[in-house]
């Protein structure tokens, strides 16, 4: 017997478990289901609600088995009479305050409470006193509050301290008086706040723009990826018939555990906003309706004599990518650009994508943020590395000194601050550092030395060594690391986008990318393929509608390099049509080579070329590593963060009403802090 | 208890004023604080509770919990929960003194029902009120741990035992003269011996 086990029994059937685990992990394993409401195995253990009682052999009275370690030769049972009526009565008790407004609850059919009160409820109550009825509080523009509902568990409240770290909510008073709440009633000011959400047991936190529009039982669930931002966090939309009406987060213990962020979960009224149904066309500066037909054959004719380029969006899915390069490359070489943003890289996947597998960011002990700042551009990231500096690492920031929800040594606004003699003498120290680089610097590169440099340096501090890599590169754009494996980008190693100018093409075809409306682009004729109309489509002399990553289905690559797959949740709006079948119409048109007929073979045909993407949600592996050259010198470049307002970060967000009420509730502005001040 | 009871409200409301630290007080919290093992300064928030309060007309004002909150470096919620949670923190004004009637059973069989309707009638108050001229806020609360002594009343810090309808009265009449009172036993008593 290994010294880590210990014997118990559990109704009367013997077990090996690990001895660090609490009696209802021991439970689970054993198959028993124990009833909970405090306990949630991403929080710490409160111990408060009582409903998790089992019966231990030889102690008088019921224990709370969330609490309770295990001891050798323990025996726990779980279905005895006398643990049947200790649930009942702490069950009764619960209920003395909760009212019965099942009914009309956002929660009802997917409340632990009504589940379990179905278990260990009575079917009338005992109690003639009056009920309880607690003020409702402000939480931002997201939660919705129904207090009286409350059970004081206080996940909400652990939460918001051990995973979101804004400790903003609490609980007031005591006993009769015990209200949850957040400090004066302010807005809750984390960008993962909606999670408090799923989190609640009964229907005191629910979804404010969700609010009375359906029942869960009426909802078709599709499977999804958060493309956002470029962490892929798994999301299950919920849609009835041609409409979404909220996205929750799917579990994934290697992305985003069990959390999503704010923008994904909220932002998906402008699914629905300015959307682009059908063909437009500029005639006379004016934009006016067209047809398919029209449409395509001006395009074909303009595709005839002018050179053309692509621009690869921020929400674009691998095969359309891979249409868009396929039908780009029968006009040439080097006329497809993802890197919109002047992003620089190497050639190698290594240089572009973040090398640290997600779950191990919490195991270094030193981390060091460049030109990135997590919060806003990558929340769930953000949490990783919180849970890091929970774990007492070191947290150096270098660029704009931003304010993050933990402590950061801030070491100045260039990248040559990396030779800060602190730095150095932590990194002597540290055993697991990390470098996480971010587009703040990467698209300010002007010079590829610097970036081999950065190698370099993380070579010479243990950053890279033969088993791991953890020189990490963060953008916050769900496509780009898989357009970079398709090669839908030019041969600049750096400022690709800028450099675009002295190719002079003379037609561009944006496929998502507000960059269409650069000035450098002004002297070419402007096709966008898109799905929301603002100042890409506008400045454009024909919009084509495509659908949007839930009309249709489409594998996203993650920022690890993995693979994972986004399916259709309901038909494209209007006359949209996949960007795949537009490319293979006009491909015919021009007798190009384009044998998929279907989207399946699209796919099959991605896949086989490019067969290591085939391990759809397994981390692709990485053959060629960049090289490392020894002299070590940076450049001094500007930073620019690529995204300043988290809920206004890209043409989908700008569109939702939610979105816009968090930017006025959430984010202060300085009228807003002169008042309070 | 009422929930009007200033101790036992969980809504907190601005002075208007800042609060700063006095220098005294300053003084003592360092040595509070040095009290603590290092890492766990935030354990001093009871103290500091009770020292703002003091300093502050004896309520905790939104203010002072964000002094403190600063002083400490943690969350202002976390001190708004501990002053939220025990009711001898006052969450707001309460007039120049606070009179605290025991109505546990003990007093109570001595007779503390009288002692409350004196106080009341004297100091022209209901209970949880504060009087017009904001001399007196009078409040029940639960044993104070005289009981040997009952029935008895708290002012501010003072013990006031062995009480009757009469030296009631002359209590409060003379906190309004501003004559001194004697504190403890009315009837001469030392500490709690035999009557």
């Amino acid at each position: 017997m290994s010294e880590n086990l210990v014997n118990i029994k559990i109704n009367q059937k013997e077990i090996q478990v690990d001895k660090n685990l609490t009696v209802m992990q021991a439970c689970e394993i054993a198959g028993e289901e124990i009833p909970r409401f405090c306990y949630h195995d991403k929080l710490s253990i409160a111990g408060n609600c009582r409903m998790c009682l089992v019966e231990i052999e030889k102690a008088p009275k019921l224990v709370s088995s969330c609490t309770m370690p295990l001891m050798e030769g323990m025996s726990i049972i779980t279905n005895s009479e006398k643990v049947n009526a200790g649930r009942k009565g702490v069950m009764e008790f619960l209920l003395i305050n909760h009212p019965l407004d099942c009914p009309i609850c956002d929660q009802g059919g997917e409340c632990d409470l009504q589940d379990q009160a179905m278990y260990y409820g009575f079917d009338k109550s005992r109690y003639k006193e009056n009920k309880r009825a607690v003020d409702n509080k402000n939480m931002g523009p997201l939660v919705n509050t129904i207090m009286t509902r409350c059970i004081h568990c206080t996940r909400c409240v652990r939460f918001a301290t051990e995973v979101a770290g804004v400790p903003e909510l609490g609980m007031l008073g005591r006993g009769e008086n015990a209200e949850i709440t957040t400090y004066l009633e302010q807005s809750i000011t984390s960008e993962l706040s909606g999670n408090v959400i799923d989190l609640c047991p009964v229907g005191a936190l629910t979804s404010k723009p969700y609010q009375f529009k359906a029942r869960p039982w009426e909802l078709k669930r599709t499977d999804s990826i958060d493309i956002f931002d470029s962490v892929g966090s798994n999301i299950r939309v919920d849609s009835r018939a041609e409409e979404i009406l909220r996205v929750t987060p799917r579990t994934n213990e290697f992305i985003n555990e069990e959390w999503i962020s704010d923008k994904v979960r909220f932002n998906y009224d402008g699914y629905y906003q300015q959307r682009i149904d059908i063909p437009y066309i500029k005639k006379n500066q004016k934009l006016s309706s067209s047809s398919w037909e029209e449409s395509l054959k001006i395009l074909k004719n303009k595709l005839k004599s002018l050179k053309p380029l692509a621009l690869v969006g921020e929400h674009v899915d691998l095969e359309t990518g891979y249409a868009i390069n396929k039908f780009m490359s029968n006009f040439g070489k080097d006329n497809v650009e993802c890197r919109t943003d002047n992003q620089a890289i190497l050639e190698n996947l290594d240089s572009y994508r973040f090398n640290t597998p997600l779950n191990e960011i919490e195991n270094s002990d030193l981390i060091i943020l460049l030109g990135t700042n997590p919060k806003i551009e990558t929340p769930i990231i953000n949490h990783k590395i919180f849970k890091a500096y929970n774990n007492n690492s070191r947290i150096f920031n270098i660029g704009e000194n931003i304010s993050l929800n933990y402590q950061t040594e801030y070491l100045g606004e260039k990248l040559s601050n990396l030779n800060n003699e602190k730095l150095i003498k932590a990194l002597k120290k540290s055993s697991n550092p990390l470098i996480i680089i971010g587009s703040a610097f990467l698209n300010k590169i002007k010079n590829i030395k610097t970036l081999k440099s950065i190698f370099s340096f993380a070579d010479k501090y243990n950053v890279i060594t033969k088993d791991k890599n953890n020189l990490n590169f963060l953008n916050p754009y769900a496509s780009r690391v898989g357009q970079l494996i398709l090669g839908n980008t030019t041969k600049n190693l750096c400022e690709p986008f800028s450099k675009l100018k002295k190719e002079k093409f003379e037609i561009v075809l944006s496929f998502g990318s507000e960059h269409i409306a650069s000035e450098q682009f002004d002297n070419c004729f402007r096709v966008y393929f898109g799905h929301h109309g603002d100042e890409g489509a506008m400045k454009s002399d024909i919009i084509l509608p495509t659908p949007l990553y839930t009309e249709k289905n489409g594998i996203f690559v993650n920022i690890e390099g993995r693979p994972q797959e986004a399916k259709k949740c309901h038909n494209p709006i209007g006359s949209a049509k996949e960007e795949w079948s537009i490319i293979k119409k006009l491909s015919e048109e021009f007798s190009f080579v384009f044998k998929p007929n279907t989207f399946e073979q699209l796919r099959s045909e991605l896949l086989k070329k490019y067969a290591n993407l085939s391990n759809l949600n397994e981390i692709l592996s990485n053959d060629n590593t960049s090289p490392i050259i020894t002299d070590i010198e940076f450049e001094d470049c500007k930073t620019q963060y690529p995204i300043n307002n988290f809920y206004m970060s890209d043409i989908i967000s700008k569109n939702s009403v939610t979105m816009v009420k968090c930017v006025e509730e959430i984010i202060p502005t300085p009228s807003l802090l002169e008042k309070s001040a | 208890m009422s929930g009007n009871h200033p101790g036992l409200s969980n809504n907190f409301s601005r002075s208007g004023v800042k609060f700063s630290w006095s220098k005294d007080n300053l003084k003592s919290i360092k040595n509070i604080i040095s009290k603590y093992p290092k890492g766990r300064e935030q354990s001093a928030v009871m103290p500091l509770l009770y020292l703002a309060q003091e300093q502050n007309h004896n309520w905790i004002s939104i203010e002072c919990i964000e002094t403190i909150a600063e002083t400490l470096s943690m969350p202002k919620i976390r001190v708004t929960e501990v002053a939220s949670f025990y009711s001898m923190y006052n969450t707001r004004p309460v007039g120049e003194n606070l009179v605290q009637i025991c109505r546990t059973s003990p007093c109570w069989l001595r007779g503390s029902n009288k002692i409350t309707n004196t106080i009341c009638k004297a100091t022209k108050c209901e209970i949880n009120d504060t009087s017009e001229d904001n001399k007196f806020t009078v409040v029940e609360v639960e044993c104070l741990g005289a009981c040997s002594n009952g029935p008895m009343i708290q002012i501010n810090n003072d013990f006031f035992e062995d009480l009757d309808e009469d030296s009631t009265k002359k209590i409060i009449d003379n906190i309004k003269e501003g004559k001194p009172n004697i504190i403890g036993s009315q009837k001469g008593r030392r500490s709690s011996e035999n009557a």
